[in-house]
């Protein structure tokens, strides 16, 4: 499986994302810089965390319109798998690509810590490998991860089956003392109407190393390879 | 990026008088120094450039003499003091390079922005030098809760570290906060950065011969900060808040560009030296690099970058604009280096080129406003052997005079557990990313810590290797306060003893040594007393000094901070995989202590909180003692018969007891039955650990060979922690999380 992880100024969690898909899949992925206009041959395409452009305008909304962007817009559409994580979401929510917004967490706080995810969506690319209500640990880090979307819009990721996770507590119910951030519904990824493209706030690329910092985020990363390779 | 254009504005500058000077912080000795060394008066300019130069802050006035005397070479040394930052061999050819500074003044001012430059300014002298930034740690002082500023301080100086260290995108891994009355009026905001270099790719301020061009990069240059490091070496007066301009803005985004450029251009060859622009700005780069280099340096300021216009060269050579750098380039390779920095959207300005004179000339606006001879701007700095009185040691107290409250021990433990010193930081710590880069194996806190686990020591992995750093911060001011010699002792040795409790070898510190006002014999006799406790320890633990920082008059109308010489430690363990945390992992396992319980109760928390009172002589270090215990629990962690560990200190052994059990979520039954239960539990001897083990023969057979006591206490079991009564561990947990974030909605 090849894989191209885009890099703007301000993106810091490349590192963590580049050593997690190198250590699934064994291909170490390509760096591409968002000035480039093509991007290289691959499978997947990733957006990464950090703090694109300083977050100084609306984060995320800075680099949704670089030049490399346009590209990484035009494969998704024509299908190549698009992971978007946390800064990357934000970005995703930008262009589109996915409903809803990211708004300031409820606190008004960045917060770091270790969240519970429950497995909604269990048959796309991206989360075949987990079981339907699996509970899974691992990191969130943000200060705007608050999701919003309308009712009308939350029917039809329901509908659609497009809720990948949502923050649950650690018996795996879905609750709003195991809600991190206030997102609407407890929403912490989606996917797509055509299940290529997920984006999501927590790290799993975080929780890959057992005796560093957990491993309930391998099954995302074993359920890309899988399907791309 | 176009510059702005610039016109000669009308300049009217003061005429240069003493009071003038004065006004500098200059003294009146200091001022004629000045015209003896330029023959004549200065200018506006001139006397800016000196009395930054010479302030207590840039020029160490105060404390040079004492400094000298401290240890700075090892066999792990690489670069002690004198450069950015300190270096040291941590093996397979690379180095850690690390610092620790204070930005206390301008936190107390303007918490957010004080907070965010300081992380900002810590970064940039590890990067200058060719680290690239794996570790954030931050050492807090703020005064007591009660107090009416203290609660917005914590939430700007907090709000300020999260900010800037986040969003470029390293781990805060570590720290500490406590409170105390003698901060009320001026906090401490001590930052530490560690970074990670290849030994054959360190760069200096030195090196920079004649002739080559002088290259500015990063931000443009504004009228923040001026006068900035004048600010940071005088007292506080109430109401210094007026000083608000003289706080500098950070820029986040532009370090991490700035971090990213200067490590790509770095891999390149093109620089010969580089120095960041911190206090006293363009000033203190340009006189560092011409000085280092016994050369001279021209600046056409002109050529600055600015974000304002009609500055004057006064501003521009003391601003403290943020997030910038200067270089010495090869003369051949100054295209490529224009590119890498401008693909970072960057500034570049070569602004002037070294000459063979030994002089700082600058040019602005066809006119030279400066002309200044190096050598003697440096060398004739003043050095002050400022009068001091020895510190004026405490008596002893009676331990067994102070018997446990009539709450019990497991009531005085909860009253420990939930005050502010000890109660749990989440409510900060979970601000700070501490796993970003991915290689975090401790983070902050005690339970359910965002790396899962906790070790007395911040533990990050190195990239593509087994080796993992060991990161500390540690003083305890009331002991330094105390008895200093003693005090300064303990803070190295604390630090020595954090390390080793992971398994890692301790290697070298940096320290921030805060305090009062020096022009007071009492606080220069404090201030020389620690730093020979530090000194002695240094030498017995072979743990030399690499970096550091000074940090005087942090006093507020006449009271001075209890003195604070923090220690940051760096240590190193072979492979990750042997480092032990400090919660317990399974039930069943024996609970050891290492090191002699003699009851010491003087200075501790047990008598401030329990009995009110600050009293008796801070707990003596015995340092050979100190090495033999901790290189047998090192030994042992490393032969894998230690399973977790725990150093005592605050509080005790049941604090320890408790803060393992609460870190594993495991109970235990203590079954050891001491003579006098408050000064056993509570007493805060030093050279102490505590183990949990399931050879518990094994330990107690080899510490016995070893000559190091070693005396059972009990068993892991279940989920209360029993020791006489009984109360669930998560209960614990419940009062150890409760007070912080109470108190900040409060």
């Amino acid at each position: 499986m090849k894989s191209a992880i885009i890099v703007f100024p301000g993106t810091n969690r490349e590192k963590d994302m580049q050593m997690a898909l190198a250590h699934i899949s064994g291909h170490t992925p390509r760096l591409v810089w968002h000035k480039e206009t093509s991007l290289p041959d691959c499978d997947l395409m990733v957006l990464p965390g950090g703090f694109s452009y300083g977050d100084y305008l609306r984060c995320g909304a800075m680099a949704a319109h670089s030049p490399i962007m346009r590209e990484v817009i035009d494969r998704a559409k024509k299908g190549t798998r698009l992971l978007a994580v946390c800064n990357g979401f934000q970005m995703l929510v930008e262009t589109g690509l996915v409903p809803g917004a990211l708004l300031r967490n409820r606190s008004l706080k960045f917060i770091c810590k270790q969240i519970y995810l429950r497995s909604d969506n269990t048959s796309s690319d991206f989360t075949h490998r987990f079981a339907k209500g699996q509970v899974s640990q691992v990191p969130i880090a943000h200060g705007e991860g608050n999701y919003f979307i309308n009712e009308d819009g939350i029917k039809s990721l329901q509908d659609h089956d497009q809720i990948a996770f949502r923050y649950c507590n650690k018996d795996g119910l879905v609750c709003d003392e195991a809600n991190p951030n206030g997102s609407i519904a407890n929403i912490a990824g989606v996917l797509n109407t055509e299940k290529t493209i997920l984006g999501m706030m927590p790290h799993p690329e975080d929780s890959v190393m057992p005796q560093i910092n957990g491993h309930q985020g391998i099954p995302l990363f074993q359920s890309i390879v899988e399907a791309l390779t | 990026m176009t510059a702005l254009a610039k016109q000669k504005p009308v300049i009217q500058e003061p005429a240069i008088t003493l009071e003038l000077a004065k006004s500098f912080g200059m003294s009146g000795d200091e001022f004629q120094m000045v015209q003896n060394i330029l023959g004549r008066m200065p200018t506006y300019t001139e006397l800016g450039v000196f009395s930054v130069m010479w302030s207590e802050h840039c020029s160490y006035k105060s404390s040079r003499i004492h400094l000298k005397k401290l240890p700075t070479t090892g066999s792990c040394v690489i670069q002690g003091p004198g450069e950015g930052a300190g270096v040291i061999d941590i093996g397979d050819g690379q180095a850690a390079i690390f610092k620790m500074e204070s930005h206390n003044h301008p936190s107390y001012i303007e918490p957010y922005q004080g907070a965010a430059t300081g992380v900002g300014g810590i970064m940039r002298d590890v990067f200058t030098m060719g680290g690239r930034p794996i570790a954030n740690l931050n050492a807090l002082r703020f005064g007591e809760p009660s107090h009416p500023k203290t609660r917005s301080l914590v939430k700007g100086v907090v709000a300020g570290i999260s900010g800037y260290g986040n969003c470029v995108g390293v781990p805060t891994v570590g720290g500490e906060t406590y409170f105390h009355k003698s901060y009320n009026g001026n906090n401490l905001v001590n930052a530490m950065t560690v970074g990670l270099a290849d030994q054959d790719k360190i760069f200096y301020a030195r090196g920079a011969g004649v002739g080559q061009p002088i290259v500015y990069v990063g931000s443009k240059t504004g009228r923040d900060g001026i006068h900035g490091a004048t600010m940071a070496s005088a007292e506080f007066g109430d109401g210094n808040e007026e000083n608000r301009p003289t706080v500098q803005v950070g820029d986040p985004f532009t370090e991490k560009l700035l971090i990213e450029a200067c490590l790509e251009l770095m891999k390149s060859d093109a620089i010969i030296s580089i120095q960041d622009m911190g206090a006293a700005g363009l000033t203190s780069s340009a006189v560092e690099i011409a000085s280092k280099g016994e050369i001279g340096v021209v600046l056409d300021l002109d050529k600055v970058p600015q974000r304002e216009q009609g500055m004057v060269p006064y501003e521009i050579m003391l601003s403290e604009s943020q997030e910038r750098m200067l270089m010495i380039l090869k003369p051949e390779a100054e295209d490529k280096a224009r590119e890498i920095i401008e693909k970072w959207d960057l500034d570049f300005a070569v602004i002037g080129y070294t000459t063979d004179d030994q002089r700082l000339k600058l040019d602005m606006y066809g006119e030279r406003w400066c002309d200044i001879p190096v050598p003697p701007l440096v060398d004739k700095s003043p050095v002050y052997d400022r009068p001091s009185v020895a510190p004026s040691l405490p008596k002893a107290i009676d331990d067994r005079a102070f018997d446990v409250s009539s709450n019990g021990l497991i009531g005085d433990l909860k009253t420990l557990l939930a005050c502010p010193d000890l109660a749990s930081k989440r409510w900060i710590w979970e601000q700070y990313d501490s796993l970003v880069m991915g290689e975090t194996i401790f983070s902050p806190g005690i339970a359910q810590t965002q790396a899962l686990k906790a070790g007395d020591a911040a533990l990050v992995k190195i990239e593509d290797k087994n080796k993992a750093l060991a990161m500390s911060s540690d003083v305890t001011p009331r002991y330094v306060e105390a008895n200093p010699y003693e005090g300064g002792k303990q803070a190295v040795a604390e630090s020595w003893r954090n390390i080793t409790a992971t398994g890692s070898m301790p290697l070298a510190i940096t320290n921030n040594l805060n305090f009062g006002n020096p022009e007071k014999p009492e606080i220069m006799g404090q201030f020389i007393a620690s730093l020979d406790g530090i000194g002695e320890a240094c030498r017995v633990l072979d743990y030399p000094i690499v970096s550091g920082n000074v940090s005087l008059y942090n006093e507020t109308s006449g009271r001075a901070i209890q003195p604070t010489p923090t220690i940051g430690g760096v240590g190193v363990i072979t492979n990750y995989k042997n480092a032990v945390g400090l919660g317990f992992t399974h039930t069943g396992h024996s609970i050891i202590v290492i090191g002699d319980t003699g009851g010491h109760l003087g200075q501790s928390l047990f008598l401030r909180e329990i009995h009110n009172a600050e009293t008796g002589d801070a707990p003596h270090v015995d340092l050979n003692t100190e090495k033999a215990n901790g290189d047998f629990v090192r030994s042992q962690i490393l032969s894998g018969n230690i399973l977790s560990c725990h150093d005592v200190s605050d509080g005790g052994l049941i604090v320890a007891l408790a803060e393992m059990a609460m870190a594993g979520q495991i109970g235990c039954v203590i079954d050891a039955k001491p003579n006098h239960a408050a000064s056993f539990w509570f007493g805060e001897d030093q050279a102490r650990y505590i183990i949990a083990t399931d050879s518990p023969d094994q330990i107690l057979e080899s510490a016995q060979a070893a000559g190091v006591t070693a005396q059972k206490l009990g068993v892991t079991h279940g989920r209360d922690f029993i020791l006489g009564q009984s109360i669930p561990v998560s209960k614990l947990t419940d009062i150890n999380e409760s007070w912080l974030p109470d108190y900040m909605e409060g």
